[in-house]
């Protein structure tokens, strides 16, 4: 059915492909485009979501039975100055189209998702991290301004010392304030295409958490493996990259790495599997026994603790090694579970939180690790701690046994003081999140809610399912 | 906004979150108030299913959503004649907007007025059926399958019956009313099957429901409406295109389409 401005009813999925929401979708070129669809929104009583390219896991871009506005035609990169490494870029570039123009003139986006394919608007309505977390903090930290539509239909610009009130609420702010149109940020310098990563085996969690924290200062980058099947007294090994970005001078011919072409991730793997195959290779090891063999091998191959450089775009882009991997997770798709807990109590936490899910017979695939520290934007998910994301395959016969599990978890997460990340969980309750965030960061998030949108214009399957 | 778009009778608000472990999935049935759509509604409910019921009666309707609420379910219920054709867009866009999106269409409403005896004709009383059964669900199917094929999913149920598969001297216009809705349901399924969206035919022998009561005659294999809703709802699980429910009326029905016309004529049933 029609409702103007080019509607087109569409079945939207979340990036693991568990989820999927109709909506009426509105292609959005320009700031106007916006405006315009508030009006219709309001017209027919509609709520509104904006959405990029749909990489969360769970339902932050999803707007059942709404209208959902599709800013990937907003992708203009407006205003860059290599000499400044500032760049000014329309909410819908994505970080591959920045880091691509960005990189050969020897600079680099400050913070990354483990994927490209996000969106600068996306990237500050999650306020997203990277694995330099601890240090560079959320990319929020490194916006100089940003403009937003207002659902009343203000432009509002800000920036850390102009509506600071807004611009730490709106980063952060799920989308549910205004729609990003245009975001200036700051780029760090690089003096080589190359990293040069540490990779050593961790044997215990003990170990993981410790070497992260300890390991952390010397480092740019750092990010765990953790083998979520091992056992006893092996529980929570697994490997560790450290990766540090080379100084000046240590690469002789920094034009050469820079260049793009030193960047284009492998298309092949072992140079004969092409990639867009994997998943296709990947579904028959998709299940407990499977990935038990998986965990084990990979462990071994990490025993050897060695020192290599790699691009930029191969340490970063993990998730985007395999394109549609996450499709090998089958019909029911992946969910991910990743808790932010402070660095006294995680250890006890996720010990608690694998022997369980070993016990329920439901382990974990893929355990990913992080080091963090806290942040001032309003709806955070920064710890002095780390984090732990645990990927999950979602089966018919699991779901009812699984859904226990995940409320066992946030219980274990919350009494260790734990929090969670927007663009990753999707089955935390509105309960939960009122204990990680409290009462007073909820109560002025509304309230801005309230002044930037009186009517309530947006809002997305999350803020619904979170907030309301 | 009309007054029949104002959802009545719930006494959840919105529905839960679908969640990749919580899914629920979105059902609207027309014609909801009693017999077979009651039943519908009740199972589909029990399965998890977030439900919009609609009737011209609201007073039915929303005894059946408390009843489904009051056990943990969630429907809401919306006055609405299906004869108005004109309100249905806008209804099925609040619908869809409530419910957070739509995954199933169930088509259910139906009226039988046979004309009084076989030598008795009745306009208004065929223009009745051919209305409700007939273009009732041509008004809703035809944005719900603009809808469903845009988005490349989805499932149409519609309840049709044996009667369409001949026309006999009793209800001319009842006859008419199911075979036009047997065919049209075909061609939407010929349509939309491309486009990912299974679309059923359902044709229901006799089932003990107040329609029943209509029928003169005797009424072989008459089922509960309890039984034809289990019967759909697996038959809905399936994908599958056309059943007969009780299924004995396919085989039934199979000698009944095949049976000559120079006896047929000559036949009072």
């Amino acid at each position: 059915m029609s409702l103007n401005l080019n509607t087109t009813f569409t079945q939207l999925e979340n990036f693991g492909h568990s989820l999927r929401a109709s909506s009426y979708r509105i292609p959005i070129k320009k700031t106007d485009d916006i405006y315009e669809a508030f009006q219709l929104a309001k017209k027919l009583g509609l709520k509104v979501t904006a959405r990029g390219t749909g990489i969360s896991y769970n339902d932050a871009s999803l707007n059942g039975g709404g209208i959902v506005l599709d800013m990937r035609g907003m992708n203009q990169i407006v205003e860059w100055d290599p000499a400044s490494g500032v760049v000014r870029c329309e909410s819908g570039v994505t970080l591959e189209q920045l880091w691509q123009r960005v990189e050969p003139a020897g600079w680099w986006p400050p913070v990354v998702s483990g994927t490209m394919k996000t969106t600068l608007g996306g990237c500050l309505a999650a306020n997203i991290h990277g694995k330099n977390n601890f240090q560079a903090g959320p990319i929020g930290e490194h916006v100089i301004e940003f403009t937003a539509m207002l659902p009343t239909g203000a432009l509002v610009t800000c920036a850390p010392r102009k509506n600071a009130d807004l611009f730490y609420a709106m980063i952060s702010g799920l989308g549910m304030l205004g729609v990003f149109t245009s975001i200036t940020l700051k780029m760090k310098r690089i003096f080589s295409g190359l990293i040069a990563v540490d990779a050593w085996p961790v044997p215990t969690l003990s170990r993981h958490l410790n070497d992260l924290r300890e390991h952390a200062p010397t480092h740019d980058y750092i990010v765990g493996w953790l083998d979520a099947f091992a056992s006893g007294n092996s529980l929570g090994r697994g490997q560790i990259h450290g990766a540090r970005q080379l100084k000046e001078g240590e690469d002789p011919n920094p034009k050469n790495t820079e260049s793009l072409s030193n960047q284009q991730l492998p298309d092949r793997f072992f140079g004969v599997v092409p990639k867009s195959m994997l998943h296709f290779f990947m579904k028959p090891l998709m299940n407990n026994v499977g990935m038990g063999f998986v965990n084990i091998g990979r462990y071994l191959l990490a025993l050897r603790a060695h020192t290599f450089r790699q691009s930029h775009d191969e340490f970063h882009f993990l998730l985007d090694y395999a394109p549609g991997w996450e499709r090998s997770f089958g019909r029911g798709g992946l969910i991910q579970y990743q808790s932010f807990v402070p660095k006294e109590t995680a250890e006890d936490a996720w010990r608690e939180m694998i022997q369980l899910s070993q016990r329920n017979n439901l382990p974990s695939y893929l355990g990913v690790t992080k080091r963090h520290r806290p942040d001032k934007f309003l709806l955070t998910h920064g710890v002095d701690g780390f984090s732990l994301a645990l990927d999950f395959k979602v089966t018919d016969s699991n779901r009812a046994k699984m859904s226990t599990m995940l409320q066992e978890f946030d219980r274990i997460a919350l009494e260790a003081g734990g929090r969670f990340y927007f663009a990753k969980n999707s089955e935390t309750s509105a309960e939960s999140t009122r204990r990680f965030l409290g009462d007073a960061a909820i109560a002025k998030f509304k309230k801005l809610k309230k002044r930037c949108d009186p009517q309530g214009l947006l809002e997305s399957d999350l803020y619904r399912r979170l907030f309301t | 906004m009309s007054e029949q778009s104002t959802p009545i009778g719930s006494t959840q608000g919105k529905p839960a979150p679908a969640t990749p472990l919580n899914p629920r999935r979105r059902g609207l049935i027309i014609g909801a108030s009693a017999g077979l759509g009651a039943e519908l509604a009740r199972k589909l409910a029990r399965e998890g299913y977030s439900l919009a019921l609609l009737a011209r009666g609201k007073d039915k309707l929303d005894a059946l959503c408390l009843e489904i609420n009051s056990q943990g379910g969630n429907a809401h219920s919306y006055a609405h004649n299906v004869t108005d054709f004109d309100k249905v867009p806008a209804l099925l866009q609040t619908i869809v907007a409530n419910l957070g999106g739509l995954d199933l269409v169930i088509y259910v409403a139906s009226v039988n007025n046979p004309p009084g005896g076989i030598d008795k004709f009745n306009f208004e009383n065929d223009r009745a059926m051919i209305e409700v059964n007939l273009i009732g669900a041509m008004a809703w199917l035809t944005p719900v399958a603009e809808m469903f094929q845009s988005a490349k999913a989805g499932q149409i149920v519609g309840i049709s019956s044996v009667a369409g598969d001949r026309g006999r001297v009793g209800n001319p216009g009842y006859n008419t009313s199911k075979a036009g809705l047997t065919t049209y349901l075909e061609a939407l399924r010929n349509r939309l099957t491309r486009h990912g969206v299974n679309v059923l035919t359902v044709k229901p022998g006799f089932m003990k429901t107040e329609m029943l009561k209509a029928t003169s005659g005797p009424t072989p294999f008459a089922i509960e409406p309890s039984v034809a809703a289990d019967h759909i709802l697996k038959a809905m699980k399936k994908r599958k295109q056309v059943i007969y429910t009780a299924p004995i009326w396919r085989w039934i029905m199979l000698v009944i389409q095949h049976v000559p016309s120079f006896i047929f004529r000559r036949l009072s049933f």
